[in-house]
């Protein structure tokens, strides 16, 4: 697993794949949070990283997909992956390295967005008045929604051999199970019945309950499942050879 | 045993791709694996390397069946399929040193060095795989298979798309290793079977048609001996059919005939005296057995 973990993290940062995918997360997070001014702190007059914790799983949305898209895609076009499932290592080894390879280059991409909550610490009046346990769920939360994120990404490339079959599938899932859930019940079919279970399958409905700095267990059973659920079906389409 | 394979059936939906094939492979010997496209010599690869599983049968790897020891198996067999797959954003080294460690091979470091010097690739250690030219690649292919010192090698078509004297190579280089290991290599090139092998099998259709020592299967198969005779001037064919222990005699254009006589015969003394007898000179004579194409022909007709 470690020879399959440190061989994909060599290759996001020895093309230009690791440093776009930074890149263009912070670039995108410090106009957002900084300069435009609908969204900015400055504008806002709130010490609050609210503005980071409601974009990034946008920008997520469609970035995450971008980095999940080649793992199995590019191997099943070449060919490599017959190599790779002969070689003495389980489908689940396989799976566990490429997905916590590209798990640790997003947290590449969000580690450094702890500056904005040291430069929002000291902006603050008085200075360091900000929900810090709010901030610290948040922040969790986010790891958990990218985890899952990058599980169904995982999945969605196992499917194929065309990347852009699975960069577009993998948006498509990540959309609906971020937000789909939220909108579908409000159908008058759920709205004012079951609309709170609804919104329960969606991964927003947790997120927002983490963001609020209380770790429910419910909510952290929530997040470990949707990951080990795409994750075993990445495990299950990969044996696809085998059916 | 070091590959054993028994009743091995596979099916494509309904299509017979291995139908009932059971076969050997010796520690020290090479074994090609030969037939038309199409006639199951891949999916049989790709049976034996655990990529595929089989419909009914058992393919067991040094004693360690492929389905329910598979890790055990896949730990013993290097392979080089088809097409090569290579990743070619990755530097050789590096790419061997990530096959090392894939394989848990032990000291990764001094086996990568030693593979890179036994293929020939020390010059280009430093190259991007996508850089390397097809031989070359076909090397990095092959010391991928044999960085851990598996017992068991399985080479798809190794030599497909190199230049003769690549091919030359590396033929050497797996007559070399079949000294110590087993090795599997399927390809249509007769001569390479005739050049490399010790023993062939030869499917046809998912069956199969014949396994032998390369030798033996020349002899039986031909069971007879065939002299192309020239001569200078008219001949008839019961004249012809007249010299002792002919059986059969076939004219080729001109004064030049094909006589066909049991393999343990040599007509050659005897066409010469009837030259004599009949005062014709004899331009050419020449005695020769079926080659290795021909039983080919003959077997996957």
């Amino acid at each position: 697993m470690t020879a399959i973990f440190f061989k994909e993290i060599n290759a996001f940062f020895s093309s230009l794949i690791g440093y776009i995918v930074i890149g263009v997360f912070l670039v995108i997070m410090g106009l957002v949070m900084w300069v435009f001014p609908d969204y900015s702190v400055i504008d806002g007059n709130y010490a609050t990283l609210d503005t980071l914790f409601a974009m990034a799983p946008l920008i997520f949305m469609f970035l995450i997909p971008a980095v999940t898209m080649r793992s199995f895609a590019e191997e099943r076009q070449s060919g490599a992956i017959e190599l790779l499932v002969t070689r003495p290592v389980t489908d689940w080894q396989i799976v566990a390295g490429k997905f916590l390879a590209c798990l640790v280059l997003v947290l590449f991409a969000l580690l450094p967005t702890v500056l904005y909550y040291f430069s929002i610490y000291q902006l603050g009046a008085p200075k360091g008045n900000l929900d810090s346990g709010g901030i610290l769920g948040s922040y969790i939360g986010l790891l958990f929604l990218a985890s899952a994120f990058v599980a169904i990404g995982v999945f969605a490339s196992s499917l194929t051999g065309n990347q852009i079959v699975a960069f577009v599938l993998a948006t498509f899932l990540c959309f609906f199970t971020y937000l789909a859930f939220d909108y579908l019940s409000r159908l008058p079919v759920f709205f004012g019945k079951t609309d709170d279970i609804v919104q329960s399958f969606g991964i927003a409905y947790h997120y927002n309950s983490v963001s609020r700095g209380v770790l429910d267990t419910r909510d952290l059973t929530y997040f470990i499942s949707i990951s080990a659920l795409f994750l075993a079906a990445t495990v299950l389409s990969l044996g696809r050879r085998k059916w | 045993m070091s590959v054993k394979v028994t009743h091995l059936t596979k099916l494509y939906d309904l299509q017979r791709a291995v139908d009932d094939l059971t076969f050997e492979a010796r520690k020290g010997e090479v074994l090609g694996f030969l037939g038309p496209n199409g006639a199951g010599k891949t999916t049989t690869m790709k049976i034996i390397t655990g990529y595929l599983p089989q419909t009914g049968g058992a393919v067991e790897v040094c004693g360690f069946d492929v389905e329910k020891q598979s890790l055990e198996a896949r730990a013993r067999v290097g392979y080089l399929p088809e097409h090569n797959p290579l990743y070619k954003d990755m530097y050789v080294r590096e790419y061997l040193e990530f096959t090392a460690r894939l394989n848990r091979t032990s000291n990764a470091r001094k086996r990568v060095e030693a593979m890179i010097e036994r293929t020939g690739l020390a010059s280009h250690r430093q190259k991007q795989i996508g850089e390397l030219s097809k031989g070359y690649r076909q090397r990095v292919g092959l010391a991928q298979a044999m960085l851990h010192d598996p017992e068991v090698l399985i080479l798809d078509e190794p030599t497909s798309g190199l230049d003769p004297n690549q091919i030359v190579e590396i033929r050497q280089l797996i007559k070399d290793l079949g000294r110590e290991k087993t090795v599997i290599l399927s390809t249509h090139i007769l001569a390479e079977v005739e050049a490399v092998c010790d023993r062939a099998i030869i499917i046809n259709k998912g069956k199969l048609a014949a396994d032998a020592p390369i030798e033996t299967l020349r002899q039986q198969f031909s069971g007879q001996s065939i002299v192309t005779a020239e001569f200078s001037g008219a001949v008839s064919q019961p004249q012809l059919l007249a010299i002792p222990q002919v059986q059969s005699v076939k004219n080729l254009g001109k004064g030049r005939w094909e006589l066909r006589a049991a393999v343990e015969d040599d007509i050659r003394a005897a066409v010469f005296h009837f030259a004599v007898q009949n005062k014709l000179t004899l331009l050419e004579l020449h005695k020769s057995v079926f080659s290795v194409e021909e039983i080919f022909r003959e077997l996957t007709k």
